[in-house]
């Protein structure tokens, strides 16, 4: 356990080193503050356009930050070559996986924690109340989300060649879960066998990274999600991640390193 | 020939040419149909294309009214073909129909099911206290408000707009002197339209308690509509037949206030013309009348 946690801890300080996140802080405090600026027909209580932006930045920054960062641990490595001294270490390859996506995975959680303490600031200077326990349910599940995402892009990470083409991939298939897949079985229900089938394959087969997106729910002030689903839904995910993170270990563990 | 006054000369030369092209083109530029260059930063950037976009924010609008409960393109729309927050100000005809509780329908499998515990799946509306149910939070309705405005940015020439953002600034937010402003400049942007002179007219009369005014912008609305309704393709008479029946039963009810009772007839008499529901205006028509009469009965002299 040590050693993955020695990777995980490299990873996290390499994402504080990197300028990525702090450019997309920046940017996203920038982007709300501008349009908070804007005068609504003299209402100054308006807000839920605000924080949809808001939560909308914090979505895609955070899926930037998790698929770039992700896409290049290992290739990275392997093109400064410190993958081969790294293993000589006694440090097993399933271990430098696990580590990998620790880090990476916690590194996601660091930066939704301020991600989400801005959100919260900016809607509370508006309602003048703060949905505390709401915040948390999206902030925990918005991370279990991060963490398939992780994880599958460490996979894609060892079968793609390139780190680019992986983060495009990763890109197009996380967009494409998040935007069509609650109604791929409607969209089945529309064709001709066999596709049919193998829509219904693929609905039942891919994680539903949208379960965890309850941005509606935060900007409209609904009541808490049960918290019995709230924590199915962490168990689905690390389902998900589990299955990824094992994929990727038997890849790995036959996958030439230098 | 490379001494520093040949370059400075060269230079300002080239900057005399670039004054002089820029004064030639520059009248030309502007009376071109094609420049952007007068407009506001969306059309700067986006051009005629910017219509598109503004129904997608009206249709946003809608989804906020509903506090995120809102049908996709896979779902059942029938109950919102038009807008709810539309519908709700009584100036635009209601085409929905069927189940607007329900359509999403039954579940369709353990996914669907599980998912529905992370999303809006209850019909409620903010005016009527939206998400918390809570009927002393009515004004939230302002929450619809900057994507109408948006909307509005976009397509200028959409008065649905304007009626909408009027409608809810005066009846739930109590901002009268807004949606007065937001009704003219509608008005500036779309000078034929009867149908913001309606809802102008309705300010008038409900806010203002300024029947003259009210009564003399809903009497320019029915001369244009007399004047568009014409020239309209069938489909589009019949969708506008409804903001007439609108003008003249609260022109006859405007004019039976004021006691004007052969004239509230004459207008509820236009307004059976084009009504969907004429039977009932009769009954109005036959009510006025017998209050006329009994107006007129103490004229009458007993014959014998």
């Amino acid at each position: 356990m040590n050693n993955i946690f020695a990777v995980a801890g490299v990873v996290i300080k390499e994402l504080y080193r990197r300028k990525d996140f702090y450019v997309l802080f920046i940017v996203t405090i920038l982007i709300c503050l501008v349009m908070a600026s804007v005068n609504i027909f003299n209402d100054a209580k308006i807000v839920r356009y605000l924080k949809e932006i808001c939560l909308l930045l914090v979505w895609i920054s955070s899926l930037v930050i998790a698929i770039t960062t992700t896409s290049r641990q290992i290739p990275a490595e392997r093109e400064n070559r410190t993958l081969l001294p790294l293993l000589a270490k006694p440090l097993t390859r399933s271990q430098l996986v696990l580590g990998k996506f620790l880090g990476c995975w916690l590194a996601c959680g660091l930066t939704l924690l301020c991600f989400y303490v801005f959100f919260g600031a900016l809607s509370a200077s508006r309602e003048h109340h703060w949905p505390l326990l709401n915040y948390f349910q999206a902030a925990v599940l918005h991370w279990f989300m991060l963490g398939v995402v992780v994880a599958m892009t460490l996979l894609g990470s060892l079968v793609f060649a390139a780190s680019s083409s992986n983060s495009t991939i990763c890109f197009v298939v996380v967009g494409s879960i998040l935007f069509v897949a609650r109604h791929l079985d409607q969209v089945a229900l529309t064709l001709r066998e066999p596709l049919r089938t193998v829509i219904y394959s693929i609905y039942f087969a891919i994680p539903h990274l949208e379960l965890f997106d309850v941005r509606d729910l935060v900007i409209h002030s609904w009541p808490l999600i049960s918290w019995l689903y709230f924590s199915l839904a962490l168990l689905y995910a690390l389902g998900y991640v589990a299955v990824f993170l094992t994929a990727a270990c038997l890849v790995f563990r036959r996958k030439a390193v230098n | 020939m490379n001494s520093p006054r040949t370059f400075f000369l060269l230079l300002l030369a080239l900057l005399v040419s670039c004054f002089g092209l820029a004064a030639h083109l520059q009248p030309q530029f502007q009376a071109w149909r094609g420049s952007r260059a007068s407009g506001d930063i969306f059309n700067v950037v986006l051009g005629d294309s910017r219509r598109m976009f503004a129904n997608n924010f009206f249709v946003k609008a809608d989804a906020y009214y509903h506090s995120g409960y809102y049908p996709t393109m896979f779902d059942d729309t029938e109950a919102f073909k038009t807008t709810h927050m539309a519908a709700d100000t009584g100036a635009v005809k209601d085409k929905n129909h069927g189940d607007e509780h329900g359509f999403l329908g039954p579940t369709r499998n353990w996914i669907d099911a599980f998912g529905r515990n992370f999303f809006p799946d209850r019909h409620t509306h903010l005016d009527e206290g939206g998400a918390d149910d809570n009927l002393g939070g009515t004004e939230n309705v302002r929450e619809i408000l900057p994507w109408l405005k948006l909307s509005a940015d976009l397509d200028p020439d959409n008065p649905q707009t304007y009626i909408v953002t009027a409608f809810w600034l005066r009846m739930r937010m109590n901002n009268v002197a807004e949606a007065d402003g937001i009704l003219h400049e509608g008005l500036r942007n779309c000078p034929d339209s009867y149908d913001i002179l309606f809802e102008l007219g309705r300010l008038y009369n409900e806010s203002y308690h300024d029947l003259d005014r009210a009564r003399n912008v809903w009497e320019q609305g029915v001369r244009l509509w007399l004047k568009i309704y014409p020239t309209l393709d069938p489909e589009m008479q019949k969708d506008h037949r409804f903001i007439m029946e609108q003008l003249t039963t609260h022109l006859g009810k405007l004019e039976e206030d004021a006691g004007n009772l052969p004239h509230a007839i004459d207008w509820f008499e236009a307004a059976q013309k084009v009504s969907a529901t004429p039977a009932h205006i009769q009954e109005q028509i036959n009510r006025l009348k017998g209050k006329l009469g009994l107006e007129f009965n103490p004229l009458l002299k007993p014959l014998y």
